[in-house]
């Protein structure tokens, strides 16, 4: 980091100290060393982790932005980037990761699939879009995103831990955050929160059908 | 050698009656319209299948499937065998009423008929009698309906058939989440009450491998561990999953718990119209696109009567051999990863693959996706220049960079120790368990669809058959790398010959006319027999849309190449059989 961008807190150095003492806000140093160092999750899901291994790979280098160390295991990495269509007997493992992921810890979400179902989005094994399980920091859009895509997409989320704030980052509250309800392969994928929704539907009224003309009132 | 394939291809050609000559009580022709071979009464089918294996030299069951009649209220399980000597296909179907579909399993007769079963069983509800672990596949157990019927719908569900209205021609869009009461992807039986479930499948999954361990006869009681590889391992090669009993270290029986990137390609095959499924092919196995493409505009193209012009031709398998470039590439470098040089040999494929995809990009305007085949032809012709940059990659640079991975690996003290003599599979089980590609290659049977069975323009060109016989890891990755040679030679061939002229038959058009049929179009991709098998009604979407992916067939050596080895020692024989999961579950 440049001498000029330490120096900025509003106070004065005295000349004789400039070159020993720099004055700068903890937020600042904080988000400088976290995001020149986030660790990716080693963790494809389907075509889109082609191009994030060419986005590794010596043409595009993401070691460049400190992120070249991909970790395995979900308890060393910082963001999860998932690469590809989420599908319904995936979404419980990956929202188990996610729930191991040490906090800070970022989501994002590349290409059409893992952003909104993609062109799989009818499939009946299909999630549209991992958001519905957890939250995503950055979209990246393309089918799949291109290496370059992947690197802005990065840098991004770069600028989003920029502006992350002490006060304001739910992980330094001190409430504890609580770990989000893995959902539950059933008749179809059940997510717990949404049992009553599910009961109210196929034990109150028995008509329910899956046709579109017949629940055009629907949206829950 | 194309002469005697051609005398040997009219021979079975005045054959096509032979089996119901031989056999008048066991089976019948199918003489509907645009359908070939025979319809075997299920009572005898294990015998017909028997015979065929045993008397007349059909020794791979390479595709089951099963497809849905819903008008005429029935349903029909087709099998696609072949010799492994060469020549043509042999089709033969059984008819089973729809409210019982049930059939006699044929896994003890072709073993590797065992997961496809299973997937029409998982798909269709198709019952096969005596099969040893009918399970689901792809779905996970407990979930409701079976998705390929046509008359199951998705929560998504929209029109029977593309393009849909909302979108064209009236183009009053709405979001489909709209329509849906939970608003989401899902839908629930009427009467379903979520407190009261359990989720059972993994017990079944564990269950079914407790089945197959055999007792070791020691008199030592030992007691085995059960332990899960995947869906999220670093070495599955993406979300496959591996269940292992182990004894100590060692391998005691392995079963692939698949279905984790299932994206339903089939039932979304079948709504679309046949143009809207290229781009789907492509993320089939999303490594080597363009070979996917070119299986299935072949079957389209079969059931259509037309011929592509003869540049598309060599475009086509220009592009089809880079492909095999790029997808053995990354299968070695990978294979590497999975013995421990951590990403340095996947960086030197890696490198190559780029200037590939350069190619790639100029032709079609994307990298992976290409989506570049069309029926007839190909979408459009070379970009001034791309010749010259092929050129130069197959005459100057490609063969430097193979003969340098060759030199660095081959003889490396450290894979030949972990390669050599293991996960061996002979080659009467790699048949008996339809393994194609690499790794029946591999284990020395030369069995190429390239030669055995030529397509476009592939007897015309000078290549070898590469095999070796020792059947292990060391031999499939020499294949591999055998194989990157011979598609250098055939680049160089079509490179230097390709002519000028048309790249499309007729005239590009969104909707075309199939003419009703069956058909089953097959090309040698990278990892083995990619076979789609194609049911048209005469409308603009298939009737039934089937991809015969060989990575997921492949698997079925998984388990016998295992046993007795340490665990250790599973990661690398899964990168030897060289699995993309986009083509496994699709």
């Amino acid at each position: 980091m440049a001498d000029k961008d330490l120096n900025q807190a509003g106070y004065v150095i005295p000349p004789e100290m400039q070159s020993q003492v720099a004055i700068t806000t903890l937020d600042k140093v904080y988000n400088w060393s976290r995001r020149n160092s986030v660790w990716p999750m080693m963790f494809g899901l389907a075509c889109c982790a082609i191009e994030m291994i060419c986005a590794q790979a010596s043409r595009f280098d993401l070691s460049r932005f400190g992120m070249e160390v991909m970790r395995p295991s979900p308890r060393q990495a910082d963001v999860m980037i998932v690469s590809g269509t989420v599908t319904k007997k995936m979404v419980p493992q990956i929202v188990r990761l996610f729930n191991q992921m040490p906090e800070p810890k970022y989501v994002i979400a590349m290409g059409a699939c893992a952003s909104g179902g993609g062109p799989f989005k009818e499939g009946y094994n299909v999630v549209s879009g991992i958001d519905r399980y957890i939250p995503v920091d950055v979209y990246i859009p393309g089918c799949p995103p291109t290496p370059q895509a992947l690197l802005y997409g990065l840098i991004s989320l770069q600028k989003k831990i920029d502006t992350e704030n002490l006060k304001t980052s739910p992980w330094y509250s001190k409430k504890k955050s609580e770990p989000i309800p893995v959902p539950i392969l059933g008749p179809d994928l059940m997510t717990p929160a949404k049992y009553h929704v599910i009961k109210q539907n196929t034990l109150n009224s028995q008509q329910v059908d899956s046709s579109p003309d017949a629940v055009i009132s629907g949206g829950i | 050698m194309a002469e005697l394939i051609e005398s040997i291809k009219n021979i079975e050609a005045s054959k096509k009656t032979i089996f119901v000559d031989l056999y008048p009580e066991w089976l019948e022709l199918d003489t509907r319209q645009g359908y070939e071979g025979y319809i075997v009464k299920p009572e005898h089918l294990t015998e017909f299948a028997k015979t065929l294996r045993d008397q007349h030299g059909y020794d791979l069951l390479t595709s089951v499937t099963g497809v849905d009649y819903l008008p005429e209220g029935k349903m029909e399980v087709v099998y696609h065998v072949y010799k492994t000597i060469g020549g043509p296909i042999l089709t033969f179907k059984c008819q089973v009423p729809r409210d019982k579909p049930e059939l006699p399993t044929l896994v003890h007769v072709y073993p590797g008929a065992e997961f496809q079963e299973r997937e029409a069983w998982d798909l269709l509800g198709i019952k096969f009698i005596n099969h040893p672990d009918l399970r689901r596949i792809l779905m996970w157990e407990g979930f409701e309906g079976h998705p390929l019927r046509k008359d199951w719908k998705e929560p998504y569900f929209e029109e029977e058939f593309k393009p849909f209205k909302n979108r064209w021609p009236e183009g009053k869009v709405y979001r489909i989440e709209d329509k849906n009461p939970y608003g989401d992807n899902v839908n629930y039986p009427a009467g379903f009450d979520p407190d009261k479930w359990v989720f059972e499948g993994d017990e079944l999954l564990y269950k079914a491998l407790e089945r197959i361990i055999k007792p070791t006869g020691s008199e030592l009681k030992t007691d085995h561990i059960i332990i899960n590889l995947g869906p999220q391992h670093p070495s599955t090669h993406g979300v496959f999953r591996m269940v292992a009993a182990i004894e100590g270290e060692q391998i005691i029986a392995i079963k692939p718990a698949m279905g984790y990137l299932h994206r339903n390609h089939e039932k979304i095959g079948e709504r679309n119209t046949f143009l809207q499924n290229i781009p789907f092919t492509d993320r089939l196995d999303y490594v080597s696109s363009m070979s996917n493409n070119f299986g299935y505009v072949l079957a389209v193209e079969k059931l259509m009567g037309i011929r592509p012009p003869e540049r598309a031709e060599y475009i086509r398998v220009m592009m089809a051999e880079f492909t095999r470039v790029i997808s053995h590439l990354i299968s070695i470098g990978f294979l590497l990863n999975d013995l421990g040089a951590f990403f340095t040999p996947v960086l030197y494929a890696l490198e190559e693959r780029e200037l590939i995809l350069d190619i790639f990009e100029a032709v079609s305007g994307s990298r992976m996706m290409c989506n570049y085949y069309r029926f007839g032809g190909v979408a459009r012709d070379l970009p001034e220049g791309v010749l010259q940059k092929a050129r130069d990659l197959v005459f100057n640079r490609l063969p430097r960079k193979v003969d340098e991975l060759d030199k660095y690996l081959t003889e490396n003290e450290i894979i030949k120790t972990r390669c050599l003599g293991q996960g061996v599979i002979t080659a009467e089980r790699a048949i008996a368990l339809s393994a194609t590609g690499p790794i029946l290659r591999g284990s020395g049977v030369p069995y190429d669809i390239r030669r055995a069975d030529p397509y476009s323009i592939y007897d015309q060109l000078d290549f070898d058959v590469v095999s070796y016989e020792h059947g292990d890891i060391y031999d499939r990755y020499l294949v591999r790398l055998e194989e990157i040679r011979q598609s250098i030679k055939i680049l160089k061939q079509v490179i230097d010959r390709i002519p000028e002229g048309p790249i499309l038959a007729g005239k590009p058009s969104y909707q075309i006319r199939v003419p009703p049929g069956e058909s089953y179009g097959r090309v040698e991709g990278p990892k083995g027999e990619l076979g789609y098998y194609i049911v048209s009604n005469g409308k603009p979407n298939p009737w039934r849309y089937h991809v015969r992916a060989p990575s997921f067939i492949n698997l079925h050596t998984l388990d016998e190449m295992c046993k007795g080895q340490k665990i250790a020692d599973v990661v690398v024989i899964l990168g030897s059989i060289d699995i993309v999961l986009g083509e496994v579950d699709r």
